[in-house]
């Protein structure tokens, strides 16, 4: 008998080796793969955390910018243009100056336009101002800090322009800087000046709303699904059909919400109002088909117990068996979430693919979304964009960490609280 | 009550007639009446499948939460039918209490555990509260070993303590019967034996109805005894003359330890 086993055993043991080897290997693959994708973007994003400025003696002309400084940005763009063309090609031609002109930012105007509204007696004055870079320039100018990897130098510039940068960093009169505005700006026209923080506040009020339409009434169907429905053809039916919901690709939704929420209902396009709706219809089916596998979960018994105690059903499926589901419930919401954070297609069809400049700050504000922001600024032809599309790609990625975190974190708060 | 007359025998609390339950086409219970007496403990015995625990269920209806079963006959609580149209089945559950087989205290704290009862049917003030979580537990025999970790969980506790929870929980809304449904099938000799002696005690306050499948256990604890066999009541009556001289060869054969 022995004689017979013991060879087959050694086959037996070097099979599983084999399962668990191939198991760790596919682990391995994922991991390099998972390195390789953030180590990619890393590399690449993290130069759009600095911008670069150039130092300037800008005199605060009253004859351009009024005596109380009230002129408009454009006034200021001329004060900028003047200070440039006067430190910067003080006797050369037309070319020349148009060329030093070019080197500052758009920025540089709406700053100085700050300054003077917070200080007025600047109006007048002659100062040294650090001043933010146009796109090529700063490009230029992070070359030349030998920064790895990058690869702008000269790009986008003439010949005049390139020597003047040079000479101006020699002279210890430019300067790399932590470029907070990227968090808080939102898009422009000009790559040095966009910024995620528009996409950011637009993502998080659209979730808002996908969160506040599809979380209670995925729970209150889940609940009816699993504990109160008669089990009926009926009810297969509608079971079908949720599955098949959760398969629908998304950007059928979008155009559901297109026709229906825009087209019948009148909601107004670009808005995280429509959109959140739109990500709602995506969402509902999994939270559903989460919340009922954790209503599943839980034991008969503790139903059982509180009607055996004279709690009504009601009672004893709010006081019991949802709060030991809501671990689960939870953990199903925020995947779901995370899924519609991620998800561009739909947006595109309610309009959330505007360039939008301003902040939103209300749900009815035009916006637009993280990963739609990625989609504008890769599309974009401008070299500055690059480093923003790959820092924005870090603050999506950032977001879904926060959001499971957050899951993680809520699950082991209500386990403790079970 | 005058002396020298025999005392009249005091009326059933529960009053079963020709009892017949189906799950779909099987009939799990057949034409079984049976009456239970006040303040005292009865043990439904029998093999597994015989219909006790679905008996037991029929009590309290629980089994309406099977949707394939049906239920005919009569069933009088205190001279009330439970099953007629419009009794109120949350007002039966809070007059008749249950512990289960396995222990299910909720997952929150020992006090919450014993609170929730009252609660739920309307008592806010913390004070009283308090004082009906403290007299449960006394009356559980768990006060001793609680009192300092009422905000513990419940789950926390070891098995017999749970069930013992379970007791005070069932307790703390002041039924008039509790039904047990084989209480100690899930627990260690000494926490079985503990067990026992609390129901010893309850039934002095309480009417109980525990289904068992350990004869030692309803030989020990019960005033009465049923034997069920395939769904049929087989023999009723006091548990010494069961034990001693049951009248049905089949309840004797499952007492002797010949099937089971």
């Amino acid at each position: 008998m022995t004689e017979a086993v013991r060879p087959a055993l050694a086959r037996r043991y070097r099979q599983e080796r084999l399962l668990v080897l191939a198991g760790k290997a596919s682990i391995v693959i994922a991991l390099l793969f998972l390195a390789g994708l953030l180590g990619n973007v890393a590399v690449n994003g993290w130069r759009a955390l600095l911008r670069a400025e150039i130092q300037l003696p800008v005199h605060f002309d009253p004859a351009v910018i009024g005596a109380a400084g009230e002129h408009d940005a454009l006034a200021y763009a001329r004060l900028v243009k003047q200070a440039a063309r006067a430190d910067l090609a003080p006797d050369a031609g037309r070319k020349a100056r148009k060329e030093a002109q070019q080197l500052l930012s758009f920025g540089a105007a709406l700053q100085l336009r700050d300054a003077v509204a917070a200080d007025p007696a600047l109006v007048g004055a002659t100062k040294e101002v650090w001043l933010p870079a146009a796109s090529a320039a700063e490009l230029h100018l992070k070359a030349f800090e030998a920064l790895p990897g990058a690869a702008g130098r000269g790009l986008n510039l003439s010949e005049r322009q390139a020597t003047l940068l040079d000479r101006l960093h020699e002279e210890g009169r430019t300067a790399l800087r932590f470029n907070g505005r990227f968090f808080t700006a939102g898009d422009s026209r000009d790559p040095e000046a966009a910024g995620i923080g528009g996409a950011l506040m637009g993502s998080l009020l659209t979730l808002i709303v996908t969160l506040i339409a599809t979380f209670p009434v995925g729970v209150g169907a889940a609940v009816y699904l699993e504990l109160l429905a008669p089990r009926s053809r009926v009810f297969d039916f509608i079971e079908v059909n949720i599955n098949n919901l959760a398969a629908v690709p998304s950007v059928i939704m979008g155009l559901l919400g297109l026709a229906v929420l825009i087209g019948v209902f009148g909601v107004s396009r670009s808005t995280p109002l429509v959109g959140g709706m739109v990500l709602g219809f995506l969402t509902l089916p999994t939270i559903i088909i989460a919340a009922r596998a954790a209503l599943k979960a839980v034991p008969d018994s503790l139903l059982h117990a509180a009607l055996s105690l004279g709690a009504t059903r009601l009672q004893g499926i709010v006081h019991q068996v949802l709060p030991a589901a809501m671990p689960g419930i939870m953990t199903g919401t925020i995947i779901g979430m995370a899924g519609a954070l991620g998800e561009t297609a739909p947006l595109l069809m309610v309009g959330m693919v505007a360039f939008v400049v301003a902040v939103p700050t209300g749900f009815g504000d035009v916006a637009t979304a993280l990963p739609v922001q990625i989609f504008l600024w890769a599309d974009s032809p401008e070299r500055g964009y690059v480093e923003k599309t790959a820092l924005a790609i870090c603050v999506l990625i950032a977001f879904l960490l926060a959001m499971n975190a957050a899951a993680i974190w809520l699950r082991r708060r209500f386990e403790k609280l079970l | 009550m005058s002396g020298g007359t025999e005392q009249a025998k005091p009326a059933a609390v529960f009053s079963c007639q020709e009892v017949n339950v189906h799950y779909g086409a099987f009939q799990a219970i057949k034409n079984v009446s049976l009456d239970v007496q006040p303040k005292e403990i009865t043990a439904l015995i029998g093999p597994s499948g015989c219909g006790k625990s679905t008996f037991l269920r029929c009590l309290n209806r629980m089994n309406d939460l099977i949707e394939t079963c049906q239920v005919t006959g009569r069933i009088e609580l205190d001279g009330a039918d439970i099953y007629r149209r419009g009794f109120d089945v949350v007002d039966l559950r809070y007059r008749v209490g249950m512990v289960f087989q396995k222990p299910n205290p909720f997952p929150k704290s020992i006090w919450d555990n014993v609170a929730y009862g009252p609660r739920i049917h309307g008592v806010r003030d913390r004070a009283a509260l308090d004082e009906t979580v403290e007299r449960s537990l006394r009356s559980a025999g768990l006060w001793d070993e609680v009192k300092d970790k009422l905000d513990e969980q419940g789950t926390r506790l070891s098995g017999g303590q749970q069930q013992r929870l379970c007791i005070a929980r069932a307790i703390a809304v002041n039924p008039e019967v509790i039904l047990m449904d084989e209480p100690c099938s899930a627990l260690d000799p000494i926490a079985t034996a503990r067990i026992e002696e609390l129901m010893y005690e309850l039934r002095r306050a309480y009417t109980i109805v525990i289904v068992t499948h350990s004869m030692q256990q309803a030989a020990r604890t019960s005033a009465r005894t049923a034997y069920f066999h395939l769904g049929e009541l087989i023999e009723h009556g006091l548990t010494r003359d069961i034990f001693d001289s049951p009248k049905h060869k089949q309840t004797e054969a499952y007492i002797s330890g010949r099937i089971g």
